[in-house]
């Protein structure tokens, strides 16, 4: 990992208690910028409240993030303007759905950025393109089909320029025959330099295109390392045991 | 029949299968349907009934004033309508927000204006405030009475519907909204608002149609000629010309008004379930 340069993410001593249910027992992680991390783990190892108390989706319970360059934990942080420099993206899309593609790539642009119309529209359009959604832009988002959903939601955070990506499961609620063309733009996005922390049970895109692998269970960081490592030659029983369940489903 | 299938005696094809026996059971609805009207059309004083509602002279002498009153229904209910939705939107608001002072009173405020009777609300613009606060005066004279004596009623309603609405919009539309930066207002303004009002469209024009009822309620001010609603006005004549046609007329005259709001509602929930 690159240690010269100051990390765009830093979690320190995180916990996040739900009631009773302590998810998150104390990560601390550090992604440096053009990273690509992927967080791996049995469902409940806490990798998606990980995520959402990146960008204080989730409150924590105990423990410091800087994301962004922003302090996210301090008492004066100013979330909504950090949040600008944060994209997500959802397991469920959660596209706008009053509004056309076209809107809901601008609408942040112009309500929370003042961009000018025309630049904005201008902007979506670039987005759009890069995402491969074109001529869809006056259709509302229950007319397009989950992939090309999912593909619009990442031009929609990607029109407010940020400097760091949360994936949220972003092919999990997809078909199989649309999973591919989301994690093509997803591995394009890559390929540029974006710095992605994204939650995924796709090992093959995990071992193609992360720089890191984090395996989560009982809410630590279990094993951590590049994907040839983590993925192909697991050091704990736990990991060891979770990815024969993922690769071999039917064993 | 009962014999026969509780005994199982009968040979099998005595019993009826279960389609000839729904038949048998639809041809005895139709003749009691029947019965039912026959013996209305004999029992009936025809002569009289036509006398009492049917008077062609008395219901074309109704016209053209009728239509003071009619236009005066709309605009009552369109007034105190707006008035709820302009107190009843924030009030929804108000009910789901985070600030417990503001959730206590719009909370208080729909329990009260839910719970009183329309008519008593409307008493207490019309005179008990007027003798609480000497020398009020409601913008537009009566008109503004009845915006705010059914609209504060009316907004009670509306506030609960948008407030389902609100809730009736997905977590995850707020969360994409708040991850692109958007503080808590914005998305309410931007995202949570506009979908919930569609959500609440049907119930809204229900109440829509509820207010044109309502605004019946309105004599209760005291009305003149021009300021008068069309029951008043329908009571008025029924009691000049001593014949119940004018009553006709004037139920006519409402159906106008709310067989095609309840018409637009449906297609609007239609419309609501394709997107």
């Amino acid at each position: 990992m690159n240690t010269e340069a100051t990390p765009i993410v830093r979690v320190r001593g995180l916990r996040k208690r739900f009631g009773d249910n302590e998810v998150l027992r104390g990560i601390d992680l550090d992604i440096a910028e053009g990273e690509v991390v992927c967080l791996i783990g049995p469902s409940g190892s806490g990798k998606s409240t990980l995520l959402r108390c990146v960008n204080l989706l989730e409150t924590p319970t105990d423990g410091t993030i800087t994301a962004a360059g922003h302090d996210m934990t301090g008492p004066d942080a100013d979330l909504d303007a950090a949040r600008r420099d944060i994209g997500m993206v959802f397991q469920q899309f959660n596209l706008f759905s009053h509004l056309t593609i076209l809107d809901n790539v601008t609408i942040a642009q112009r309500r929370v950025s003042k961009t000018p119309r025309d630049e904005a529209i201008a902007e979506a359009r670039r987005r759009l393109a890069e995402v491969g959604i074109e001529g869809k832009e006056q259709a509302k988002p229950s007319q397009l089909s989950g992939g090309q959903q999912q593909r619009v939601a990442i031009a929609r955070a990607l029109a407010m320029k940020p400097k760091l990506m949360l994936f949220d499961e972003p092919t999990s609620a997809l078909d199989p025959e649309l999973v591919g063309e989301v994690l093509g733009v997803m591995k394009g996005l890559a390929a540029e330099g974006m710095t992605m922390l994204v939650v995924t049970h796709e090992m093959s895109f995990a071992r193609e295109v992360a720089d890191r692998v984090l395996f989560l269970d009982g809410g630590v960081i279990v094993e951590s390392g590049p994907p040839a490592e983590v993925l192909s030659n697991p050091q704990t029983e736990r990991a060891r045991s979770f990815l024969h369940r993922i690769l071999h489903p039917v064993d | 029949m009962d014999a026969a299938t509780d005994t199982g005696a009968e040979p099998l094809d005595r019993r009826m299968t279960p389609r000839q026996r729904r038949r048998l059971s639809r041809a005895i609805q139709y003749a009691v349907l029947a019965a039912v009207v026959i013996a209305l059309a004999v029992v009936a004083d025809w002569g009289r009934i036509a006398d009492s509602f049917f008077q062609l002279d008395i219901a074309a002498a109704m016209f053209p004033a009728v239509w003071t009153p009619f236009w005066n229904t709309i605009v009552y209910t369109l007034l105190a309508f707006v008035f709820g939705m302009v107190v009843g939107v924030p009030i929804a608001l108000m009910r789901v927000s985070t600030f417990g002072p503001y959730r206590w009173f719009a909370t208080g405020y729909v329990e009260i204006f839910r719970g009183l009777p329309a008519l008593l609300v409307l008493f207490l613009v019309g005179f008990g405030v007027p003798q609480a606060f000497p020398g009020i005066q409601y913008p537009g004279g009566v008109y503004g009475q009845v915006a705010i004596g059914l609209g504060l009623t009316s907004s009670a309603y509306i506030a609960e519907s948008v407030r389902a609405g609100i809730q009736a919009v997905p977590k995850g539309q707020i969360e994409a909204a708040r991850s692109l930066g958007m503080s808590h207002t914005r998305t309410m303004v931007t995202v949570v608002l506009p979908q919930a009002l569609r959500i609440v469209i049907p119930p809204l024009t229900n109440e829509l149609v509820m207010l044109t009822k309502d605004s019946s309620l309105v004599f209760v001010l005291g009305v003149t000629t021009a300021t008068m609603e069309l029951s008043k006005f329908a009571r008025n004549e029924l009691t000049s010309e001593a014949n119940a046609t004018p009553l006709l007329v004037g139920g006519l005259l409402y159906l106008l008004l709310t067989i095609p709001l309840g018409l637009l509602a449906r297609r609007l929930e239609k419309r609501g379930e394709t997107r």
